[in-house]
């Protein structure tokens, strides 16, 4: 729960939404402020947050807020 | 001092033109992550380099081969190196008339020109980002802007960095990542030595300043890009050729 939170504060900087419109249905291209430019920002405000260093597949497949936790339970953290 | 503070990799940093752009980078105060195939030849050339800004790097990166890069990449982002500019300096050039061009050497010039400079580019963003800017600095030719008997797999080679470096800087001016090329003309390197003698002549008298470019002179035009005096300038192809006519 503690790292759903920590995740949806990674969107919100990076994506500049409200954390009470991030959900498991957000996907990438599904609003105008998701789009291939804000998404590197997302990766990187992601790593810097969670220290880890995403793989160039995981970076394409990161296609929803839904999708990002999965990618990110390979890197060992929990949701 | 231009770069103090300032991590620059530069690949293909053992001779010529990359290793030129390593001493006048270091000079004005950049850590410089060297790379090339050869680590022997890149630590004799950047051994003597004043350090301002760190100590420099040298990693074993043959721009040819992906892993590579992307090992280097992850090893950079470990060890907190988060680069502010790359140059994509390594290149091979090798001339024969479209006749007598067999596939492997388009194969040869397209992977280590193209693909060696595309691949780093990629593997740059990111740490770019982390920076909240950056310079990536590719070398074309001025074969690549105008063409030359002999050289339509060069050329072309240089064409696509041209096409490749005015695409990627609409791709990632909203990020503050500039995207530059230069163009050097005829350049005193090993390179250009092992031209035939008489494209060399010939090459010699198309050039309006009467002499070839020196590797210093390319390397202060990539000094001015991956500085801050550059900030507002992306999406440019920088002739450096004496005026030379071909």
């Amino acid at each position: 729960m503690e790292n759903t939170l920590k995740l949806k504060n990674s969107f919100s900087v990076a994506l500049n939404l409200e954390i009470d419109n991030i959900n498991d249905n957000l996907a990438y291209q599904s609003i105008s402020e998701w789009d291939s430019i804000s998404h590197m920002i997302l990766i990187s405000q992601i790593e810097e947050d969670f220290d880890v260093s995403l793989d160039t597949d995981d970076v394409i497949n990161m296609s929803s807020f839904a999708i990002t936790k999965e990618i990110l339970s390979k890197y060992h953290i929990k949701f | 001092m231009l770069l103090i503070n300032k991590t620059c990799l530069i690949t293909g940093s053992s001779k010529g033109i990359g290793r030129e752009i390593c001493k006048l980078f270091a000079e004005n105060g950049a850590k410089i992550i060297a790379t090339g195939r050869n680590v022997k030849d890149i630590n004799d050339s950047i051994s003597d380099l004043p350090c301002f800004s760190g100590p420099h790097i040298v990693y074993k990166m043959d721009v040819t081969k992906e892993d590579e890069v992307i090992d280097v990449f992850n090893d950079l982002n470990m060890t907190k190196n988060n680069i502010n500019c790359i140059v994509n300096n390594a290149g091979i050039m090798e001339d024969a008339t479209l006749q007598m061009v067999k596939s492997d050497l388009i194969d040869r010039i397209f992977t280590t020109n193209v693909f060696g400079t595309i691949i780093p580019s990629k593997n740059s963003i990111k740490p770019f980002l982390k920076n909240r800017g950056g310079s990536i600095i590719n070398l074309s030719s001025i074969i690549g802007t105008n063409g030359n008997h002999g050289q339509t797999i060069y050329g072309s080679s240089k064409s696509a960095i041209i096409g490749f470096t005015k695409s990627l800087s609409k791709e990632l001016a909203p990020l503050n990542i500039r995207v530059n090329a230069i163009a050097p003309g005829f350049i005193d390197t090993d390179m250009t030595r092992g031209m035939d003698p008489k494209f060399y002549e010939k090459n010699l008298k198309s050039i309006g300043m009467r002499r070839l470019g020196t590797p210093n002179d390319v390397a202060k035009v990539a000094l001015f890009l991956a500085s801050d005096l550059s900030l507002y300038v992306t999406g440019q192809i920088i002739g450096v050729d004496g005026g030379m006519i071909i």
